[in-house]
């Protein structure tokens, strides 16, 4: 049973400043789903506080409910670290553990979660890194260091380390952002590849990706959800004046 | 590991840190404690304005010695000083290539040097050839071990300067040393004055170096180059004492150093707080 | 110099800088000349004090544990061997503690209740040597002679380690002052190493669904613990020369022996006890040469530790000792 991720009435700020006012929306199960906006919109918090990131950060504050998968994340008795074993998240800058090696990084999570066997590891380790495209690449190198690989295959290996745990949902924070036009062109042909098994919600700044990898497409501004549709409609027939302006690129 | 047992052992884990920080701090409270049990009947007006008595009778003070450490402290301020922050400077503005690394390096290793080495060095430098203690040697010692201190303290103050406020000051065609001891300097001053007490701080305590160079004196000081008395001295010198006055005398004596070292440690930590107002 | 004075006008369009920058370029660079000579001068005045006692015993003052001033026989053994025993049984106190408390401040502890805790810190830094050297004597020796020695004795009695009459003073009071002297350092460099560790690494782990301690475990110590060791050393840097507090409490006899109840004596310490008394030159050298020992130790001690926590997060603050 899949029912996507249902955001009601998202307030959140930092200190004092309200950076979220009042998002409400409905993300599509088993999709991607891309948000765009210029930088400081408050399109990284809004993802964040769909798994509880948000309020790692001293002073910052959540109002409203997010419910991912039938889970009511906000809601009192839930811990965060619960949530975010169901839900993946990959940053903008690779940040494998350079302690560990690749296959120690890519088991990290399931570790955690107290799996012993061996074989059960191998072949999850395996499996994700399959599924983040990077096992024929690395198989004969697992026990290097995380931090030894281009960034790239740095930013795989951390995709490869969120799908171990076989979450629903994956949350993009500008995974691309680091990287060159040809490991952003991986990364976003595994996006596509990834989408009928997962749920996707992709922060990016670059509208061209938002258009290639996506279904539907939230734009924000100034800490509003301005306008949510598929993406093709948004893109081509915007519905808000500000969209446009944004999309055309009359501003940002 | 079920997630239940995962949240015990975070919750475990974050007790014990606690407790680790806990028990970190006690021995400051158990000793401030005893300090005030022990010391503070001692401490009255004759404590700071008598002489030692001789053994066998009771009272007297250490007026000499706290004297004594002021002094010390002053003259070692006065040669540590400018030698620490023009150091300090230099390491900050310097575009030379060897000498700054080679001198940051030494100020970390005489950081990281015994005070009772720096004590060996003052009696071979000063005692020796003079033939005789001194409150120069003590000063002396004290000096050395300000120096790195207050050379790094400076160094990091005055990177913190805005570059733009030094552009702005030379594209007036205001010379770059007029840059530096008007406009650097001053700005960093807070940041500086915070080291320079840091430091004080942290030689106001010291009795080894002094143990052989100062060398302590039942009376008050007769010059520069003659023995003089110190309260950390007087303090050692009295705890090893078989006497009960003496002892409590000492227990005085160290309430009246600790408060002086916190206080100077206190007002600096009231200047940090201007600091960053001032420079940012 | 000769050369530049011969064509100053020819200088000076190559340069041009007023009189005023020189001469401050001049005096800065002498203050940080005069810094390095110092040293210079220190390692100098320390070789040629201690030069008979070298010229004496050789190597030999290394390996000798007679220390006897009457007879002009000196060995270095015993002191040595009482700065690294009082020094591990310290670090194995204050470890522990250090790093447990430089966790709680840069990771688990509410934010609020941080800045007063690492205030607190910093004083039991600032405290003098000496005042702990007076509560060791009153305070700590009588409660280990009374209590702890006793107990100890009747439990792990078995060892070694633990036998011989409970005087109070001795090893086992000389290395808890030293504990107690060297954690706020550990403390204070393991947590500004902590706080090194890059945000990215820990939210990689809480986003991977770990609690806050599993993520200091496998994010932030794991990442910073080259930076930990450097901290470690900076402690046993400390501990080694630390002098007051240790010959106030360490018993003071220039003896090798194996339980912690006894006393014992460190180089710091005779040179501190033995030093104005020296009656003959060889005696001074001696001590002279002790205290060189000591300064070689620490300086190669504290120049490892200032790497390892360079490399963790560039050249971290150094607290301010």
């Amino acid at each position: 049973m899949a029912d996507g991720i249902v955001v009601r009435d998202l307030n959140a700020w930092f200190g004092n400043a309200h950076v979220l006012h009042g998002i409400g929306v409905t993300i599509a199960p088993k999709a991607v789903t891309a948000v765009i906006g210029p930088s400081g919109c408050g399109k990284s918090t809004f993802i964040r506080c769909l798994n509880r990131m948000h309020e790692v950060v001293p002073g910052a504050r959540v109002t409203g409910s997010v419910r991912v998968e039938g889970l009511d994340v906000y809601a009192p008795g839930i811990d965060p670290v619960q949530v975010r074993r169901k839900i993946g998240m990959v940053f903008q800058k690779p940040n494998p553990f350079p302690t560990m090696s690749v296959f120690d990084n890519v088991v990290a999570g399931l570790r955690l979660g107290g799996v012993r066997e061996r074989s059960v590891i191998d072949e999850a380790a395996e499996r994700a890194l399959r599924q983040a495209a990077l096992w024929d690449e690395v198989k004969d190198q697992l026990g290097k260091s995380g931090v030894s690989l281009s960034g790239g295959q740095q930013q795989r290996v951390c995709i490869a380390r969120a799908l171990a745990v076989e979450p629903e949902v994956l949350l993009m924070d500008e995974p691309c952002s680091a990287l060159d036009p040809i490991a952003t062109a991986k990364i976003e042909e595994l996006i596509l590849e990834l989408r009928s098994t997962l749920t996707i919600v992709i922060v990016t700044h670059n509208m061209q990706q938002a258009a290639r990898v996506s279904e539907s497409t939230g734009f924000f501004l100034l800490g509003e959800l301005v306008e949510f549709d598929v993406t093709r409609q948004l893109f081509t027939n915007p519905r808000d004046k500000r969209t446009e302006d944004y999309i055309t690129g009359r501003f940002g | 590991m079920t997630p239940r047992a995962r949240r015990g052992v975070n919750v475990l884990m974050s007790w014990l840190a606690a407790l680790a920080a806990g028990l970190v701090v006690l021995p400051l409270l158990m000793i401030f404690a005893f300090l005030l049990w022990q010391g503070a009947s001692a401490v009255n007006l004759d404590f700071f304005t008598h002489l030692p008595k001789p053994v066998g009778e009771v009272g007297g003070g250490m007026a000499n010695a706290i004297v004594g450490t002021l002094m010390l402290l002053a003259l070692a301020a006065v040669l540590g000083l400018p030698v620490g922050i023009l150091g300090g400077l230099y390491l900050a503005e310097s575009r030379d290539r060897r000498l700054p690394w080679l001198a940051r390096f030494l100020a970390d290793v005489l950081n990281g040097v015994p005070s009772i080495v720096i004590g060996i060095f003052a009696y071979s430098v000063i005692v020796l050839p003079m033939r005789r203690f001194s409150a120069l040697a003590g000063a002396f010692a004290l000096a050395v071990i300000m120096l790195p201190i207050v050379v790094r303290t400076s160094e990091e103050l005055v990177r913190l300067v805005p570059a733009s406020l030094r552009e702005a000051a030379l594209a007036l065609g205001i010379p770059q040393w007029k840059v530096l001891l008007r406009v650097v300097l001053p700005t960093a001053r807070a940041g500086i004055i915070t080291g320079v007490m840091v430091a004080i701080a942290r030689v106001a305590g010291e009795t080894a170096p002094l143990l052989f160079t100062a060398f302590g004196n039942r009376f008050w000081h007769q010059g520069l180059d003659q023995p003089i008395a110190a309260l950390p001295l007087q303090i050692f010198a009295y705890a090893i004492a078989p006497y009960d006055d003496w002892h409590r005398q000492a227990w005085a004596g160290a309430l009246v150093l600790i408060g002086l070292v916190f206080v100077v440690s206190f007002a600096a930590r009231l200047a940090t707080s201007g600091r960053f107002t001032g420079v940012r | 110099m000769a050369v530049v004075a011969a064509v100053p006008r020819v200088e000076a369009q190559a340069a041009p800088r007023n009189l005023g920058d020189q001469v401050l370029r001049l005096v800065l660079r002498a203050a940080a000349l005069t810094l390095v000579l110092l040293v210079l001068a220190m390692v100098v005045s320390m070789v040629r004090a201690s030069w008979p006692a070298m010229r004496a015993f050789g190597w030999r003052f290394l390996a000798t544990s007679t220390w006897d001033p009457v007879a002009e026989q000196f060995g270095a053994i015993p002191f040595v061997y009482g700065t690294l025993l009082s020094s591990l049984l310290a670090l194995l106190i204050a470890v522990p503690l250090g790093i447990g408390a430089a966790i709680y401040l840069a990771e688990l502890a509410p934010a609020w209740i941080r800045p007063p805790i690492a205030f607190l810190v910093e004083l039991v830094a600032a405290v003098p040597s000496v005042i702990y050297g007076l509560w060791g004597i009153f305070v700590l020796a009588p409660l280990l002679r009374v209590w702890v020695q006793p107990a100890l004795g009747k439990t792990l009695g078995f060892l070694p380690l633990f036998q011989g009459p409970p005087y109070g003073v001795g090893m086992l009071a000389a290395g808890i002052i030293l504990a107690i002297m060297v954690v706020p350092y550990i403390t204070a460099v393991s947590r500004e190493v902590l706080l090194a560790v890059p945000t990215s690494q820990r939210e990689a782990a809480l986003a991977l669904g770990a609690t806050r301690w599993e993520t200091t475990r496998i994010a932030v110590l794991r990442y910073g613990r080259s930076g930990l060791v450097g901290a470690i050393l900076l402690g046993l840097g400390r501990a080694l020369g630390e002098t007051m507090a240790v010959t106030m409490v360490i018993g003071n006899r220039p003896e090798v022996a194996v339980s912690l109840f006894a006393p014992g004596y460190t180089m710091a310490s005779v040179v501190a006890n033995e030093f104005a008394e020296a009656t003959s030159d060889l005696y001074l050298a001696a001590l002279i040469e002790i205290g060189l020992l000591l300064f070689v130790v620490t300086v190669i001690v504290n120049a490892l530790a200032r790497l390892l926590v360079w490399s963790v997060g560039g050249p971290v603050k150094a607290v301010r000792e």
